[in-house]
């Protein structure tokens, strides 16, 4: 198989308001007809990085390359760039057709041509019956779909997506993420999604990139970013993780109560220095049958049900906040652990990871 | 909703009727009214001399309010796009003119469009040596004074829907290859008519009627309706004519407000049908 192809690189980008640095010096490559999610808590800069691609930002430093040409200085109408809008912008005073075709007459197609790639997608989206409806008659969700066919009915190089899914509520967002995951497939555009759901990215997304402070953290495979976060931000931002506060010593953490927790040591920590051990609640093992590198008791302090799984708030001696430990069903009903009780936890070196503190 | 009625009734239904009944009757011969019933006055008003007063009262209120509805317009594009904090300044300013009295601001325009008034004078100071131009007491005066004074009036009915558009809208429009120009045209001009439409109705109405700009600005030979009716009234002593006049503005002036209303209770009709309709 051949290296993908990189359709979008942006290089050294910097823009700053004012005094205030939105997007600092990112550099990122998104390749062709992937699915790609931009990442990172409000005030990111995610949002102002997705603005300069669409082209409503310049940079004030850097370049943004489109199938190599530089396009940071192009005005909006004239990339091959699409955004769908967060408040989605539909236009309320067009049918639903008139705000698909909206795009398309501006290109000054005939309209025979204009006509027909307007069913194509509404059919696509399952629009057709709702064609010569305003926005306003439209639900929440098929708001959203003629947003979408409203940007994917240009065939764009790439499709920027602002929070598609916020204004949704939580069970259509599932649905929805699915969707979208197969319409990026049907229509091989490139997708470029910001969020600030982790959990959306990891569902979605075939790689994505966390930000923090206009700065690029990392930018992987979510499995990748899941397993072997950059550092004790992404670890604690993906998923949900344990940490275990202490010293690094030569090959673990000391915790503050004397305990060693063992683990691979980033070569940039000394000895001595400040360091968080961390592990995700699944690969914690309750009472654990064979061997494993670390162990600890604690008490159970609070237990939930969800279906497929147990989760357990469990107090050590490790950490002050206690452990969170996912256990699945089966093995719950072969041991049975109630609030109160004191349980064994155990867990392999292999899946313990170390950071700076 | 009682006293309401009782003040509509007393300063307002009352007056009218009384005007209204005055234009059924005779002149007296020495002036002062003769109480016999006639259709008379409301002929006069159509003779040509009159009814060419109504058509040059109508063109000069039609190009006053075209006028106002193109800087009006402008100017709250212009306040809707600065920064949020800056808007009520900029607004303030606008109806700023309004904290002074009607007669004193277009005694102003007197000072600036004199044979030696400020404009004059401007022009002298850049080196202009020939005759002043004569601007005071033509048609143009009359539109300028008119324009300035009813432009807070456009300015702030379409702020109002230009306030409103979410910016996204021009974007998206821009995303989807328009230029600004086409963004206009298609996107925020549609969207932003009722401001535009209320804007213009007002300032049609209150100029069409007005007389205190043409006889000041307009000079004495100039004639609006309004100039017409304050002279059958005060000058010519013929109170039955002066009263059909008056009628004749005010229907022109109903008309064009319920023109209006009708328009815009259509479209908010349509906009009710639309909502029952996603109901259903």
């Amino acid at each position: 198989m051949s290296e993908p192809r990189t359709l979008l690189a942006i290089d050294h980008v910097s823009k700053s308001f004012g005094r205030v640095t939105a997007v600092d010096g990112i550099s990122l490559d998104i390749r062709e007809n992937e699915f790609f999610a931009l990442l990172g808590p409000s005030g990111c800069g995610k949002t102002t990085l997705l603005r300069m691609l669409a082209g409503f930002e310049t940079p004030n430093d850097g370049r943004i390359l489109l199938d190599g040409r530089d396009i940071a200085r192009t005005p909006p109408n004239k990339r091959p760039v699409n955004l769908m809008f967060q408040s989605y912008a539909l236009f309320p005073h067009m049918s639903v057709r008139a705000n698909v075709s909206y795009g398309l007459e501006m290109e000054c197609l005939p309209a025979s041509e204009i006509r027909s790639r307007v069913d194509a997608i509404l059919a696509t989206t399952e629009l057709v019956s709702f064609a010569d409806r305003k926005p306003e008659q439209l639900s929440g969700g098929q708001k959203q779909r003629v947003a979408l066919a409203r940007a994917l009915v240009k065939r764009p190089r790439l499709l920027l997506l602002d929070e598609p899914l916020g204004a949704l509520d939580k069970k259509l967002r599932g649905a929805m993420q699915l969707e979208l995951k197969r319409l990026q497939h049907e229509v091989g555009i490139t997708f470029v999604i910001v969020t600030h759901d982790q959990e959306e990215s990891l569902v979605m997304a075939d790689r994505m990139a966390v930000l923090k402070d206009g700065r690029l953290l990392q930018c992987d495979t979510p499995h990748a970013i899941y397993e072997h976060p950059a550092d004790r931000f992404v670890a604690d931002f993906i998923g949900v993780m344990n940490f275990v506060p202490g010293k690094a010593a030569a090959d673990g953490v000391l915790a503050g109560n004397g305990t060693r927790i063992a683990g691979k040591v980033p070569p940039k920590l000394g000895p001595g220095a400040s360091a968080v051990a961390s592990v995700r609640p699944e690969r914690i093992r309750l009472f654990p049958s064979v061997e494993t590198a670390n162990r600890t008791t604690g008490t159970v302090e609070a237990l939930a049900y969800q279906g497929l799984d147990l989760q357990l708030h469990v107090r050590t001696p490790l950490s002050p906040k206690p452990f969170l430990v996912r256990v699945t069903a089966d093995a719950a009903d072969r041991r049975p652990v109630s609030s109160g009780d004191q349980v064994e936890l155990g867990w392999d070196a292999a899946d313990v990871r170390i950071f700076a503190e | 909703m009682a006293p309401a009625l009782v003040w509509l009734t007393a300063l307002m239904v009352v007056p009218c009727a009384l005007v209204l009944a005055l234009a059924f009757f005779r002149r007296g011969i020495y002036g002062g009214i003769q109480y016999t019933f006639t259709l008379e006055n409301f002929g006069l008003v159509f003779d040509p001399l009159y009814a060419g007063i109504f058509l040059k009262s109508a063109r000069i209120a039609g190009t006053a309010t075209l006028i106002a509805v193109v800087i009006g317009y402008a100017a709250a594009y212009a306040i809707s796009a600065a920064p949020r904090r800056l808007q009520p300044v900029l607004l303030f300013f606008a109806v700023l003119p309004f904290w002074s009295n009607y007669l004193i601001r277009t005694y102003a325009w007197i000072v600036l469009l004199n044979r030696e008034g400020l404009i004059t004078q401007l022009l002298r100071w850049f080196g202009y040596t020939g005759e002043p131009p004569s601007m005071l007491y033509t048609e143009g005066a009359v539109i300028a004074g008119l324009v300035y004074n009813y432009l807070p009036f456009v300015i702030l009915a379409c702020y109002a829907p230009l306030s409103r558009l979410n910016p996204e809208l021009a974007e998206a429009s821009r995303d989807l290859g328009a230029s600004a120009i086409t963004t206009f045209r298609r996107v925020i001009l549609p969207l932003t008519v009722p401001g535009i439409a209320a804007g213009a109705v007002f300032v049609f109405v209150l100029s069409i009627g007005n007389f205190v700009t043409p006889a000041l600005l307009g000079g004495g030979r100039f004639q609006m309706i309004g100039n017409l009716v304050y002279d059958q009234f005060l000058t010519a002593n013929d109170w039955p004519f002066g009263a059909a006049l008056a009628m004749v503005l005010i229907a022109i002036m109903l008309l064009v407000l319920m023109a209006q209303a009708l328009a815009a209770d259509r479209a908010s009709g349509r906009a009710a049908q639309v909502s029952g309709g996603a109901d259903g």
